[in-house]
């Protein structure tokens, strides 16, 4: 089959695509198909290559972090504080632990209150941050001491959270890969039905070369190198467009989230080129599936 | 070369042919004839196995034809030369190119000196671009025989092929088939044209098969 493949560009094989008379005003509807369907795939690869990214860093990144919230009234805020500290430091699995300072507290809430933030008139919360060791610590015992030596604290181990977000990442990047197969059965399906109406068009043609002696094999490369042809070419042009389109998408550091970063980075930018020859590989199965096919149907 | 054995076909209605036994032995030259739509080209169709009998054995090359792959079948195509009652071109190919079909489809060289020397053989030399729609019947017919002999198969099954053609140009094309026979190709010509199975008496010793009362007879003297 691959030698077949490799062959189609042969000499025998251009004779065998001149037997089968030109399919006139139809045959740019394949190559069109074929560079739509490109032309999606190119996004749903970088959507699911971007989600894919996005789900690695918050589960890898963000699951490494966590906080923990004081509410006490000012005057014990300072005590329960270094009770806390001391509570953390002491617990095996947490790497570090530290207080984050006003200014930190208060460029964290600007986004939400803007820059001119009274801090010190509001009952605010204490924020310590603890960065958790490789082998994790144990949420539940830690949750318990916290209770039971500060009850103004309250364990934010972000997991709540940041998990669905991390799955939904995840769900996203399945969602692309599904919908790249999609895009690819697809393809098939309408190339399948293009080679099947070129075929029975050609039913007098083909039924001239079965009676001057022509094996199967024959008429249905003349068909193949056609349609593998057109659809290559399609999706040339399509994952040209697709790649394009992605690369005039503004760039990450201007908005930062998730959006923008749907880009490709380095040598993924190499991937969009694998499409037309998976268009090619797709439009070659399905036509020579089509054509022995429909020649057995034949005669 | 070919063996009948027994052999009927219908096309779905009542047999068309029953009780078919013969052989057509190598080198030997059979005038095919019978009334129109007696089943003259049903018979030669079974001859290259472009019909299955519907009971019965057909052989060809030794082969029996039931038992053949899609490829077998094309194969044997292959050494077996036939012009078509209706001739059967690819009409967005030049004539050269038709004429030369069987080579391209197994991948076998073509020779232009041997097209030439074939195309002037017909006497179709000069119309080797043109297109068939726009070729004469007896033009057809005469590069129908080119198409079929390119090959030199060792059958050759012509179905009337002096259909189209006036009397000189019969016997003309009836004369290739002579020479074609005495190099020592088996042939099967169908026609109902009486005076032309006459005349060939001086050309070839040919014996006629006659279908009578849907029978494949050898017939007697009393043409
Ligand atoms: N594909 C077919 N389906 C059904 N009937 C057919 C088919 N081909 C031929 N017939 C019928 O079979 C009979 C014999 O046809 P055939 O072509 O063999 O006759 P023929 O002897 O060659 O006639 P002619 O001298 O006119 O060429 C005819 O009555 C014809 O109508
Ligand atoms: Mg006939």
């Amino acid at each position: 089959m691959l030698r077949t493949a490799l062959s189609l560009l042969g000499r025998g094989d251009r004779q065998a695509d001149r037997v089968v008379p030109p399919s006139g005003h139809t045959a740019w509807l394949t190559s069109f198909t074929a560079g739509a369907m490109t032309f999606l795939a190119v996004f749903a690869l970088a959507l699911s290559l971007a989600s894919g990214r996005l789900a690695d860093r918050w589960s890898e990144a963000l699951a490494r972090t966590a906080t923990v919230r004081i509410s006490a009234p000012p005057d014990q805020m300072e005590m329960q504080t270094r009770v806390v500290l001391d509570i953390l430091l002491s617990t095996p699995g947490i790497a570090s632990a530290r207080a984050l300072t006003d200014d930190e507290q208060k460029k964290l809430l600007e986004p939400w209150f803007g820059p001119d933030l009274p801090l010190e008139a509001l009952p605010m919360p204490r924020l310590i941050e603890l960065t958790e060791a490789p082998e994790g610590y144990d949420g539940e015992g830690l949750r318990k001491r916290l209770a039971g030596e500060a009850p103004g604290a309250v364990l934010d181990d972000h997991t709540r959270w940041r998990r669905p977000l991390a799955s939904a990442a995840a769900r996203l990047r399945l969602l692309g890969i599904v919908s790249i197969a999609l895009i690819g059965g697809t393809m098939a399906a309408m190339i399948t039905l293009a080679a099947n109406a070129a075929l029975a068009a050609n039913s007098q043609v083909i039924e001239v070369l079965r009676l001057v002696g022509a094996h199967d094999g024959y008429i249905a490369r003349a068909f193949v190198r056609r349609f593998t042809l057109r659809a290559f070419t399609g999706a040339l042009a399509g994952a040209a467009a697709g790649t394009l389109g992605v690369a005039l998408l503004p760039s990450t550091d201007a908005a930062g989230g998730f959006l923008t970063g749907l880009g490709f980075t380095g040598w993924w930018w190499f991937l969009p080129l694998a499409l037309p020859l998976i268009a090619a590989i797709v439009a070659f199965v399905a036509t020579r599936h089509a054509a022995l096919t429909k020649l057995r149907e034949l005669m | 070369m070919i063996a009948f054995e027994n052999v009927a076909y219908s096309y779905g209605g009542g047999e068309l042919l029953s009780e078919i036994s013969l052989k057509l032995a190598p080198g030997s030259f059979h005038f095919l004839t019978g009334p129109s739509g007696a089943g003259k080209s049903t018979f030669l169709k079974l001859c290259y196995a472009e019909l299955l009998p519907t009971a019965g054995h057909v052989t060809i090359f030794d082969r029996e034809v039931k038992g053949l792959s899609r490829d077998e079948v094309a194969d044997i195509r292959r050494r077996i030369g036939v012009v078509h009652q209706d001739c059967r071109f690819l009409d967005h190919l030049p004539l050269a190119a038709n004429v030369t079909l069987p080579l391209t489809v197994s991948d076998r060289e073509v020779s232009n000196d041997d097209l030439g020397d074939l195309l002037s053989w017909v006497g179709l030399r000069h119309l080797a671009d043109a297109l068939p729609p726009s070729l004469s019947g007896g033009e057809r017919q005469r590069a129908a025989l080119a198409r079929a002999v390119i090959m030199d198969p060792e059958i050759i099954l012509a179905d009337e092929p002096t259909g189209n053609l006036d009397w000189d140009m019969s016997m003309r094309l009836l004369q290739l088939l002579a020479e074609l026979n005495r190099m020592g190709k088996t042939i099967v010509m169908a026609t109902h044209d009486l005076n032309l199975i006459r005349q060939s008496k001086t050309m070839v010793a040919a014996r006629v098969l006659r279908i009578r009362n849907r029978r494949v007879q050898l017939a007697g003297a009393d043409l």
